[in-house]
């Protein structure tokens, strides 16, 4: 087990493990172990389950090098699966993500061929591609009121259909080697783990940048929005301009998951394809629950870590490949339901019948656990953040009464 | 256009969203007609209506089908996998013989009704976002098609084949079904308690639960009827082409296609609006405009680019005038509302 644990180099996947945030029960192990039955630790249990399996099943595994390329494969699901979060926790979608990815990687490859010195100025062209996208979807969403599941799916289309039509739907061209090695080099010559890929190191940045964004007023105001828009505007928050920047965070997140993939999957026009869908899937597996409101980018992360794993731990055992989707639908489900079930068993617990209704009238143990956020910032942020975040545990419990 | 001119949109605010979607489609065709003229073809030709037509049955079937789901607040992701699996089904029980026809769409439909309850039955009793359920079990069945099936299988007889290939004149057998259907779903939903109870789960389920509504019934009904419509038009596909294969679903994109005609058909996505007919005019947009691409010879890669820009565009201007009629229903003043439009919409549903 210690093993897998030290697996996760990135500290930052194993923090939210032991600290969690609000559990009442005392006592370290007892605290832990309800934590990670919580459904917003069960991903994490999930996730160790599936480490510790892999690396029985295969010791090499555990070796730090090996991790190291472990978490740099991760590396494009996982950034893909940030960006999804924050669309997603504000109450949105979005469906472009994997055809933003596929446009930036024929992009790049056409573009830069064999020319070094055109890297930067392409890469630029990539990033301000990936902010228009995101403006777009954002503002088309949230001003002219279309839901984003279509927004996002027409803008899909648009990106695909464009890049394909522009390059006559063979994609060619191998980017500059210099490009490529964003995505497959990295620090080489280190002690332990010989070589540090960039991927890890981009991946560390932005996860890092996330959870930074989501503890400010930003990410507070971005939950209360996604959990009841009306709420929030009354607490302040200014819903256009919040969720334009959630759909730019997510195009961008794409971006960089491009560039990356360049690096190592080369360019053709099916790479990307289907990673919206396993971006979802990655997000509501680490607890985020779909509507918006909920989760963390914590729970996003390890739920693209688990689905990975759980790839890795099926090309060691003999299913056939195929079936590794139908054992994705499955898992996505039965993660769901369980999630969704034990949440509404702790809601219930202080009464009896409508526990839900007698939540909102008095704070019990259980509104103690407002969901992405770890509760209003003890160490105080600025002011407007926390009429926000009481705002999203209020809308909460309204949602709970509906259900 | 019609946006350009204010007047005649204050006039099209009083039209029900079917009408409109209509008139959009009567707009679409005429300038289709004339964009067709110019090249010295005839878009009323028999031969055009034909392939029009024959271009809506597919997708009308299954669009009826998820207009059903979305009614209700729900959605359905699965169906492309059930109509490969439906068209495998039948192509492999009938494998060439008349006599079971019968047998071979019975079983297909059967299966397709078993895969929607099962997302109902999820749905409902387990409380997993339609999105996510209906994600998971068509993987699931990806996943035993990927494994299963190397490529087309089965052989339809000629018997069935004639269902997809017959006309009455130039309208083929299969849209007459697919429009007659329609028609019966748009009786359910109006005159019987399904239908009323479906749209009152998907305009707000627990004032459904509260008015004494069974919520889960209607819903788990409308997922099985959204499988066996996609079993339709799995056996239909299973027709045209003589064979079952597992990759015809996926490559029609017919989920998110499916989902687009509606919304396009001016139905709401979060449920508990809209109307059969209005899907079938949304169905018939994207036919006629599938067909001027072809007849004008547009790249097929441009073709997504000019769905993808007109799913957008046309539902930006329904949401826009929905907006404004509900703004109404509410004050009076009209522009004094200082409630944000999502809070109206979320109170709106009468």
């Amino acid at each position: 087990m210690s093993a897998a644990e030290r697996g996760l180099t990135d500290p930052s996947v194993t923090r939210p493990v032991e600290t969690p945030a609000a559990a009442p029960a005392p006592g370290g192990l007892a605290r832990l172990a309800r934590a990670a039955i919580s459904p917003r630790g069960a991903v994490y249990l999930l996730l160790l389950v599936l480490l510790v399996a892999v690396a029985i099943l295969n010791p090499s595994f555990a070796e730090p090098g090996q991790l190291v390329r472990y978490i740099q494969r991760v590396a494009p699901i996982a950034l893909v699966a940030i960006g999804q979060y924050f669309v997603i926790v504000s109450g949105e979608f979005d469906l472009s993500q994997g055809s933003l990815v596929t446009a930036q990687v024929v992009l790049a490859g056409t573009l830069i061929g064999q020319d070094d010195a055109k890297v930067i100025p392409v890469l630029l062209l990539l990033i301000v591609l990936g902010t228009v996208v995101g403006i777009v979807n954002g503002l088309v969403t949230t001003f002219l009121k279309v839901p984003s599941f279509i927004v996002t799916l027409g803008m899909m289309l648009v990106l695909y259909g464009g890049v394909m039509w522009w390059t006559g739907g063979a994609a060619t061209g191998n980017p500059a080697d210099s490009f490529r090695e964003i995505g497959r080099g990295g620090v080489d010559g280190l002690p332990v783990i010989g070589l540090l890929p960039w991927a890890v190191l981009v991946l560390a940045a932005v996860v890092a940048l996330a959870a930074w964004l989501s503890k400010r007023p930003f990410g507070r105001t971005l939950v209360a929005i996604g959990d009841n828009a009306s709420a929030g505007v009354f607490a302040g928050a200014s819903v256009w301009r919040t969720k334009t920047a959630a759909f730019v965070i997510s195009s961008l997140c794409a971006t960089v998951a491009g560039v990356l993939l360049v690096g190592y999957a080369g360019v053709h026009p099916s790479v990307g394809r289907g990673y919206e869908f396993i971006a979802i899937t990655a997000v509501v597996l680490g607890g985020v629950v779909l509507g918006g409101g909920r989760g963390s980018v914590w729970g996003a992360l390890a739920g693209a870590f688990a689905l990975e794993t759980l790839f890795t731990l099926l090309n060691f055992t003999s299913v056939p490949s195929t079936m590794r989707d139908a054992i994705q639908g499955a898992i996505i489900i039965a993660a769901v339901a369980y999630s969704g079930a034990a949440f509404r068993a702790r809601r219930k617990r202080p009464t009896t019948g409508l526990g839900a209704v007698a939540d909102a009238g008095a704070p019990g143990p259980s509104t103690q656990e407002p969901p992405g956020t770890s509760g209003p910032d003890p160490t105080g942020s600025t002011p407007s953040s926390d009429p926000a975040g009481t705002a999203a545990a209020r809308g909460e419990q309204k949602k709970e009464n509906r259900s | 256009m019609s946006i350009a001119l204010p007047a005649r949109l204050k006039h099209l605010r009083r039209l029900d969203t079917t009408a409109i979607v209509f008139l959009a489609l009567i707009v679409v065709l005429v300038l289709s007609a004339i964009l067709v003229a110019t090249v010295g073809r005839n878009l009323f030709s028999p031969g055009s209506i034909r392939d029009i037509l024959t271009g809506m049955s597919v997708l009308g079937f299954v669009a009826i089908g998820q207009t059903l789901v979305i009614l209700g607040g729900s959605l359905d992701l699965s169906v492309p996998y059930v109509v490969s699996l439906t068209s495998l089904i039948a192509a492999q029980t009938m494998s060439g013989e008349t006599g079971m026809v019968l047998p071979g769409v019975l079983l297909a439909l059967g299966v397709a009704a078993i895969i929607g309850l099962a997302n109902g039955v999820i749905v409902t009793y387990l409380n997993v976002h339609g999105f996510v359920t209906t994600l998971g079990v068509g993987l699931m069945l990806k996943g035993y098609l990927d494994t299963n099936y190397q490529g087309t299988a089965g052989e339809a007889p000629w018997a069935f084949q004639l269902f997809g290939a017959t006309g009455i004149g130039p309208v083929p057998v299969s849209t007459i079904v697919m429009l007659a259907l329609a028609g019966l779903v748009a009786f359910l939903l109006a005159r019987t308690s399904f239908g009323h109870h479906l749209f009152a789960v998907g305009g707000n389920a627990e004032v459904a639960r509260l008015s004494g509504v069974r919520t889960r019934r209607p819903l788990i009904w409308a997922h099985v009827l959204c499988s066996v419509f996609a079993g339709i038009a799995g056996l239909l596909l299973a027709s045209r082409l003589g064979v079952g294969s597992p990759t015809v679903g996926v490559q029609g994109g017919y989920d998110l296609l499916s989902i687009a005609a509606v919304v396009l058909g001016g139905t709401l996505l979060a449920g508990g609006r809209g109307s059969i007919w209005g899907t079938i005019g949304g169905v018939a947009i994207f036919a006629v405009l599938d067909n001027l691409m072809s007849v004008l010879q547009v790249n097929p890669f441009l073709k997504d680019v000019v769905r993808g820009a007109v799913i957008v565009v046309a539902v930006a201007i329904y949401s826009r005038r929905r907006l404004v009629a509900r703004r109404e229903r509410f004050t009076r003043s009209g522009e004094a509302a200082p409630v944000p439009a999502d809070a109206t919409s979320e109170g709106g549903s009468r």
